[in-house]
């Protein structure tokens, strides 16, 4: 009896840490990105609402709350509304495995990596789902974009993963995060850290890879035909998404919660939003790629660095453990 | 319409435009879709139709200046040098050389101006917003110095018939000046930020060839001609007001690709800057207004013709007069209406993406098209 009370208390507290975190987040993201694309573009970005427009995301999203929610004709209407439900959920769940501290984790599962792959595949699904039952042709080019992306993007970030397992022995993040105490993966793996944040930018659907939604060819591809509070949704994802992406890197590359002085969750912290400022830094310089380019890139360049770099690794573990 | 024969079942049709981030105005393009490639494609114009050619019958030759602003809203001071050529040429007026450079000096900027947000929006439609507002903030400075002088932003009407208005000042003078300067210092960023930049060249190079004899066969003029490598412009070919008074270059490219017409464009801001710069070194002093303008001008009979080099190509009026106060027919040559006929040549087989390139490298002024 005890032992459910205490799980019950556990998945509660949890779960309304995950998602006020996940609000919270988002709310930060959407702020500096404007206010880090304002700043490379010569202009001050929002200013009005609270200190610097500090608020300003919180008046967008009440806006956004209270816009009504249109539903276009002749769509598919079950998937249209369920799909930013599964864009949305499976991004919470990557939360139960992401230690941000030695003791600030939900669950230290031992396949903890392998569940957050897992779950943010199932992002491409919500974006087929959206762009098919939307009936607009806009939407369908972007969703067929999209999982063309993702699959080319997926296979050189798995197996630019696997090097890192290979060195740590071990899915769990942890195990990870402790491998590192001596020297950051990012020193021992350049090669690896530059692939993962090439294919989780992709990954992301960010410039310059955001075909899915490429603006000037595809209006606003897979999401065109949503408005309010579901468009928020898929925006949220987005956002959420891009931290968890930075989160696997910082666990993976940069020693996860370790750096002097600070507490363990600051120097997290820290490192997620520097390399999420690396993603805003590509989003603001770049042109976007165009479609066969971006497959052309992942399955001719991406794919076999990333394996010459597995066997690489491989081969030195087994000399090293030999001699 | 083209498309509505021979369609299999395998394609589809995709409306690009009339309202879509990267036909920049109502421009309708209609795509025949096999997947992400284009089978087919027809420019729908129109919907941006004001009679303009009818308007002209209906108003005296004074009236009818404030027209010239609103065809090419962005390079309107070569609109309101050809409509002003065009009756000078028909009444005799004589246009004193200080206006000439004015008239050269002005509209010069304007061609900066056109070229810069043409830049700018370019790079948009290849998914870099940044360069867009760095080029915005160049633009700016012409704006503010035409604004002090002509008195608008955008839909400049500053000629008169037999000179300009306002003489020019020390003040404009040193601004512009300092314009040149500055600009001149901006080309190492663009080139950093998005010339050299691997991404643009990939998007750029090879796509969307234009051979010269396609260009000749559809009458394309200005930078989309002459990144052809024919070097065609009318400032040098058939030269009119002060333009013969300077050295410069026509820049031409040598593939006839996107990046060919991408660069000649910005070097010909580099041309202008240093027409400009000559002009106020060579300002003559004198009047800028001719003598005995009439008030009410009743050209005698005739027809004229004048063309001048807009930043988008050769813009020419034909003018027919009947001795009356209004004229009796006007016909504007606008350039891109010829540019654009050529885009469907170019965009067969070629992926959205690349039309989305193809299109914006054409610089359309879709309200130009339709007049």
């Amino acid at each position: 009896m005890q032992f459910i009370v205490a799980e019950g208390v556990r998945i509660g507290v949890s779960l309304i840490g995950v998602i006020s975190l996940v609000a919270v987040n988002a709310l930060f993201l959407i702020w500096m990105e404007r206010k880090v694309s304002a700043h490379m573009q010569l202009r001050p970005g929002p200013m009005e609402v609270g200190f610097h427009g500090a608020l300003q995301t919180i008046a967008d999203a009440l806006k956004l709350i209270g816009k009504e929610m249109i539903t276009p004709e002749d769509v598919d209407k079950l998937i249209y509304l369920l799909a930013p439900i599964v864009m949305f959920l499976p991004v919470l769940v990557s939360f139960v495995v992401i230690p941000f501290s030695p003791t600030l984790i939900i669950r230290d599962l031992n396949v903890g990596l392998l569940l957050i792959f897992a779950f943010s595949t199932l992002s491409v699904l919500a974006i087929l789902m959206a762009g098919w039952s939307s009936n607009n042709k806009y939407s369908l080019l972007g969703a067929i974009r999209s999982v063309a992306q993702n699959i080319a993007y997926e296979i050189p970030l798995l197996i630019t993963v696997m090097s890192i397992i290979l060195m740590a022995g071990s899915f769990k993040l942890t195990d990870i995060v402790a491998q590192q105490s001596f020297l950051w993966n990012i020193f021992w793996q350049p090669l690896a850290f530059l692939l993962f944040i090439i294919c989780g930018t992709a990954e992301t659907n960010r410039a310059p890879f955001d075909i899915p939604e490429a603006e000037s060819e595809l209006v606003a591809g897979f999401h065109t035909e949503y408005s309010g509070m579901r468009f928020a949704i898929f925006f949220l994802a987005e956002y959420t998404n891009m931290f968890i992406v930075s989160a696997v890197a910082t666990i993976l590359f940069l020693g996860g919660w370790r750096g002097p002085i600070l507490p363990p969750v600051v120097w997290f912290l820290l490192k997620v939003y520097a390399i999420i400022f690396l993603m805003m830094w590509f989003r603001w310089t770049f042109p976007r790629l165009r479609f066969d380019q971006l497959l052309t890139f992942a399955w001719k360049i991406l794919i076999p660095l990333a394996l010459a770099n597995l066997i690489m690794t491989a081969l030195v573990i087994k000399i090293l453990s030999v001699v | 319409m083209m498309l509505e024969k021979g369609v299999e079942e395998k394609t589809f049709y995709l409306n690009l435009g009339p309202q879509h981030p990267s036909t920049h105005g109502v421009l309708r393009i209609v795509l025949e879709m096999d997947g992400e490639y284009i089978v087919n494609s027809d420019p729908v114009i129109g919907y941006g139709h004001r009679a303009h050619e009818k308007m002209a019958e209906l108003r005296t030759y004074q009236q009818y200046l404030p027209n010239m602003g609103r065809v090419d809203y962005l390079h309107a001071l070569a609109y309101n040098q050809c409509w002003c050529m065009a009756v000078e040429k028909l009444t005799g007026l004589v246009v004193p050389e200080r206006a000439e450079f004015i008239r050269v000096i002005t509209s010069e900027l304007n061609r900066i101006s056109s070229h810069l947000l043409w830049f700018g929006a370019y790079l948009m439609d290849l998914g870099a917003f940044t360069p867009f507002l760095y080029c915005f903030d160049d633009r700016e400075q012409i704006l503010d110095l035409l604004d002090r002088l002509t008195g608008s932003r955008l839909t400049y009407c500053f000629y008169r018939f037999g000179g300009v208005p306002v003489d020019i000042d020390d003040e404009f003078v040193s601004g512009c000046r300092e314009f040149v300067k500055r600009l001149r210092s901006r080309w190492a960023d663009y080139d950093n930020l998005v010339t050299k930049n691997v991404i643009f060249i990939h998007r750029t190079r090879d796509v969307g060839i234009i051979t010269p004899e396609q260009a000749l066969k559809y009458g394309v003029t200005g930078p989309t001609l002459r990144g052809s490598g024919i070097a065609y412009d009318i400032r040098k070919s058939e030269p009119f007001s002060a333009y013969p008074n300077f050295d410069f270059e026509i820049p031409i490219g040598e593939r006839g690709d996107v990046l060919d017409r991408y660069m000649v464009r910005l070097q010909e801001m580099e041309q202008s800057l240093r027409i400009i710069e000559q002009a106020l070194d060579k300002l003559p002093e004198g009047p800028t207004m001719a003598e005995k303008v009439p008030k009410r001008l009743k050209p005698a009979e005739g027809e004229v013709y004048t063309a001048v080099e807009t930043a988008r190509g050769e813009f020419g009026i034909y003018l027919v007069s009947k001795g009356d106060v209004k004229p009796y027919r006007v016909k504007l040559r606008v350039p891109c209406f010829s540019n654009l006929s050529v885009l469907p040549e170019l965009i067969k087989d070629t992926m959205v993406a690349d039309a989305v390139a193809i299109l914006g490298s054409i610089d359309l002024v879709i309200p130009e098209i339709d007049r």
